[in-house]
C-alpha cells in the first residue's frame, strides 16, 4: 500500500499517482500522512480506489471525486467533496463551509459538525451529517438528500429546488420557499437506506422532519416578490 | 382674411421618449421587469471613437499583401504545461447550450476551428456537438455549476473560471421556463419548464484568497496541463485584473458592458458596468504595474465587430479579443430573411433580443426542434470562418499601415481619440492634440 507523507512529498506526487490508476493495473489502496492542512488533497480521482488521510486537511479535499472512497481521519476545511460525482467521502471530524457544494452524486458522511452552506447548490449528492450544520445550508439545492442528525442554522433550504432535507434536531429558521413536509413511507425508506449507508444504526427515521420546496418560486410571479 | 395661429408641433419628451413610455406601460401590465438577451444598446464611448494615425514620414508602413504581419497568439503559458496556440487573436466567447441550440453550438465550433481559434462552453455544460467540432475548446467553470463534470474538464483545452459577465457584473441569470427542454433540464439537474436561476457568485469560495486555492484545485485535477482563464465583468478593471493575477490566472478575460448575455434584466444590462473601451487601459495598467503584461494574457470582449475594433483593442494592450454577438450574427442571428417572422413577434431583424422566449426564427437561441433545423451547421460554420478571417485581414491591414509586422506590435501611440470622453477612457490623445484628459501632454 503506497503511503504519501506530505511532510516530505509534494502534493502533486499524490494526486498524480491517484490520477494514474487504471482499473486492475495498480494499487487501489493509498495512505496519506501528515497532510498538515494542505489544500486539494486527493482531488479529481476517477477510479475505484480507497484513500485514507490521517490528519486534518484544508480546502477542497476529495474535490470532484468519482468512484473513490476517501476517508479523512481528522477535520476538513471548506469545500470538502465539492462537485463530487460518485463514490464516498467520510470525514471523521468536523467540516468547514460548503461541504458537498454542487455535488452531483455519491455519498458524503460527516461524523462531526458542518459549518455554513453545507450542501449548497447540491445536484444529486447525498450528505449525512451526524452533528449540526450552519446557516444557509442547501441554498438553491437542486437534487439529492441532506440528512442532519443534529440541528440546522438559519435559512435552511433557501430557494430550494427538488433536494430533500431531513433534520432530526431543531431548525433555527427556514429560507425562502422551504417548507416542512409530511414524511411518507417512501421517505422513511429512503432515509433508512441513507442512514444504513452512513453506518448509523442507533437512530430511527421517524425521529426526523422532512423539508422541501413549496415550489412557489419556480416560475416568477410578481405577487411572490416579497419572498425574494 | 382671418389669421389662424400656427399649431405647435407636438414635442416628445427627451426623458419620457416612446421607448420609456412603452416600458412603463409594459411593467404596469405584467408586473415583471423586462428580461432580454444581448448586451447594452445605449450609446457609450466605443472603439468608433478612436482612429489610427497610420504611417507617413515619421513612421514607415509595411506593404499590404507583400510583407508579413503575424496574427498568432499564445494564451496561458504562465503555468500550464499545454498553453493554447491560436492562429488569430480572436476567440469565440462562452455561450451556453440551452441558451443556444445544438446546431448553433456546432456551427460555432466548426467556424472557429476552420479559422484556427477556440470556442467556449457556457452555463449548461459541454455538449458533444461542441466538443466534437471544436479543435480548441475552453470549458467554463460557472457559479451555477450546471452540467459541471470533471471528465469534461479533462476533455477541455483550457478552463475559464467565470466570475462575471460584462452585461451583468454582480448578477446572475434567469432562463425562463418556456425554453427548458427535457435535454436542457437534464443537463442542469432541474425539472423541465421551471425558471432556471443562475447564481451570481460561486457557492464554494469568496474573495481572491479563496479563488487562488480554487485555481490550485483545478490545476491539481487537470495535472497542471490546462491554462486557467479568469473572466470578469467590466466594473473595477484595475483591481479585478490585479486580483485575478494574484490568484494565479494564466489569462484574464475582461468583458465590457456591450458584451451579451442570454437573459437578464434590461435595466441591469443598460445600467451596470463599464463600457468596453473604459476597461482596457486600467486592466493593462494593472498588468504593467505587476510586471505581468504579456505574461498573463488579456482577452477583451464586449461589442467587438470588425478588424478595426480588434486592432484598437490590441493597440491598447490586449493580447486577443473575444466575440459573442457578432459570431451569432455571422451564423445567422437576426437575419433579414426571417423579417416577417420577427415582425410577428413584435420586433424586427436586427433588434430581436428576446432570446429567453425560445422562439428565435433563425433557430439559434431556441430549443424548438423545428426552428433549430433552420441552422445548417456546416454552412453557418463556413460563414463564421469567413467572418473571422475578414476581421483578421482587416486588423492586419491596419497594423501594416502603422508599420507593424505583427498585430501585437500595435501600441497606444498609433491611436488618437475623437472625443474627450474616449480620450480619457482609452488614455490616448485627443485628435490633433497631445492632450490626454487627466494626464499631461508630451
Amino acid at each position: 500500500m503506497p503511503t504519501f507523507d506530505l511532510a516530505s512529498v509534494p502534493l502533486r506526487d499524490l494526486n498524480q499517482a491517484l490520477h494514474a490508476v487504471e482499473a486492475g493495473k495498480n494499487e487501489t489502496t493509498f495512505e496519506v500522512v501528515n497532510p498538515r492542512g494542505a489544500h486539494a488533497v486527493a482531488v479529481g480521482i476517477d477510479a475505484p480506489v480507497r484513500v485514507d488521510v490521517h490528519g486534518s486537511v484544508g480546502y477542497y479535499c476529495a474535490g470532484m471525486n468519482a468512484e473513490a472512497t476517501v476517508t479523512v481521519h481528522g477535520s476538513v476545511g471548506p469545500g470538502v467533496a465539492e462537485n463530487m460525482m460518485s463514490g464516498t467521502v467520510v470525514v471523521k471530524g468536523d467540516a468547514s463551509q460548503y461541504a458537498g457544494a454542487t455535488g452531483h452524486g455519491g455519498l458524503l458522511v460527516i461524523e462531526g459538525n458542518a459549518s455554513s452552506r453545507c450542501g449548497i447548490s447540491m445536484k444529486g449528492i447525498d450528505i449525512v451529517v451526524k452533528g449540526n450544520i450552519g446557516h444557509m445550508s442547501a441554498f438553491m439545492a437542486q437534487a439529492g438528500n441532506l440528512v442532519v442528525l443534529g440541528d440546522a442554522g438559519d435559512a435552511l433550504g433557501d430557494s430550494l429546488y427538488e433536494a430533500k432535507l431531513f433534520v432530526r434536531g431543531a431548525v433555527k429558521s427556514l429560507g425562502a420557499d422551504c417548507v416542512k413536509k409530511k414524511m411518507r413511507p417512501k421517505h422513511l425508506a429512503l432515509l433508512a437506506d441513507l442512514l444504513a449507508k452512513a453506518g448509523i444504526t442507533d437512530v430511527k427515521p421517524e425521529e426526523f422532519t422532512r423539508y422541501g420546496s413549496a415550489r412557489t418560486l419556480y416560475n416568477f410571479n410578481i405577487d411572490n416578490v416579497d419572498a425574494y | 382674411m382671418t389669421y389662424k395661429n400656427p399649431p405647435t408641433t407636438p414635442r416628445q419628451s427627451a426623458t419620457f421618449d416612446d421607448y420609456t413610455l412603452s416600458e412603463i406601460r409594459r411593467a404596469a401590465a405584467t408586473g415583471i421587469y423586462d428580461i432580454r438577451g444581448a448586451g447594452a444598446k445605449r450609446k457609450v464611448p466605443h472603439f468608433d471613437d478612436l482612429l489610427f494615425l497610420g504611417a507617413s514620414i515619421s513612421r514607415y508602413p509595411l506593404e499590404g499583401y507583400r510583407e508579413a504581419c503575424g496574427t498568432n497568439v499564445v494564451l496561458g503559458a504562465r503555468h500550464a504545461k499545454k498553453p493554447i496556440e491560436l492562429k488569430i487573436p480572436i476567440t469565440i466567447a462562452g455561450m451556453s447550450f440551452g441558451s443556444l441550440s445544438g446546431p448553433a453550438k456546432e456551427a460555432l465550433g466548426r467556424g472557429a476551428t476552420l479559422a484556427g481559434t477556440s470556442t467556449t462552453t457556457g452555463d449548461g455544460g459541454m455538449t458533444e456537438e461542441e466538443r466534437g467540432h471544436s479543435g480548441i475548446l475552453v470549458y467554463q467553470y460557472l457559479p451555477s455549476r450546471y452540467g459541471m463534470n470533471p471528465r469534461d474538464l479533462r476533455r477541455a483545452d483550457a478552463i475559464e473560471v467565470v466570475v462575471g459577465q460584462g452585461a451583468k457584473p454582480g448578477g446572475g441569470g434567469m432562463l425562463l421556463g418556456q425554453k427548458i427542454s427535457d435535454r436542457v433540464a437534464a443537463m442542469r439537474t432541474l425539472p423541465p419548464g421551471i425558471d432556471q436561476r443562475s447564481a451570481c457568485r460561486h457557492p464554494d469560495w469568496t474573495g481572491p484568497d479563496d479563488l487562488e486555492i480554487k485555481i490550485q484545485e483545478l490545476r491539481e485535477i487537470t495535472d497542471w496541463e490546462k491554462p486557467i482563464y479568469v473572466k470578469v465583468g467590466g466594473a473595477r478593471p484595475y483591481y479585478d485584473t490585479a486580483l485575478a493575477v494574484k490568484s494565479g490566472a494564466d489569462v484574464v478575460v475582461l468583458d465590457g458592458m456591450q458584451g451579451g448575455t442570454a437573459a437578464t434584466q434590461e435595466v441591469f444590462i443598460e445600467n451596470v458596468g463599464l463600457p468596453t473601451l473604459a476597461c482596457i487601459r486600467p486592466a493593462v495598467q494593472a498588468l504593467q504595474d505587476l510586471g505581468m503584461h504579456r505574461k498573463v494574457q488579456l482577452v477583451i470582449s464586449g461589442g467587438v465587430r470588425n478588424g478595426a475594433d480588434v486592432a484598437k483593442a490590441l493597440a491598447l494592450g490586449a493580447d486577443a479579443v473575444s466575440i459573442g454577438t457578432a459570431a451569432l450574427v455571422a451564423i445567422g442571428d437576426n437575419d433579414p430573411r426571417w423579417e416577417e417572422e420577427y415582425q410577428a413577434l413584435g420586433t424586427n431583424a436586427g433588434a430581436y433580443d428576446d432570446w429567453h422566449e425560445g422562439r428565435d426564427p433563425a433557430g439559434i437561441s431556441t430549443q424548438d426542434p423545428e426552428l433549430m433545423k433552420r441552422v445548417d451547421p456546416v454552412a453557418a460554420g463556413r460563414r463564421l470562418a469567413n467572418y473571422l478571417k475578414v476581421m483578421t485581414l482587416e486588423a492586419q491591414t491596419i497594423a501594416r499601415a502603422c508599420g507593424k509586422s505583427h498585430v501585437h506590435n500595435l501600441e497606444p501611440e498609433d491611436l488618437c481619440a475623437l472625443s474627450i470622453e474616449a480620450s480619457a477612457m482609452a488614455g490616448v490623445p485627443l485628435a490633433g492634440t497631445d492632450w490626454i484628459p487627466g494626464k499631461s501632454g508630451l
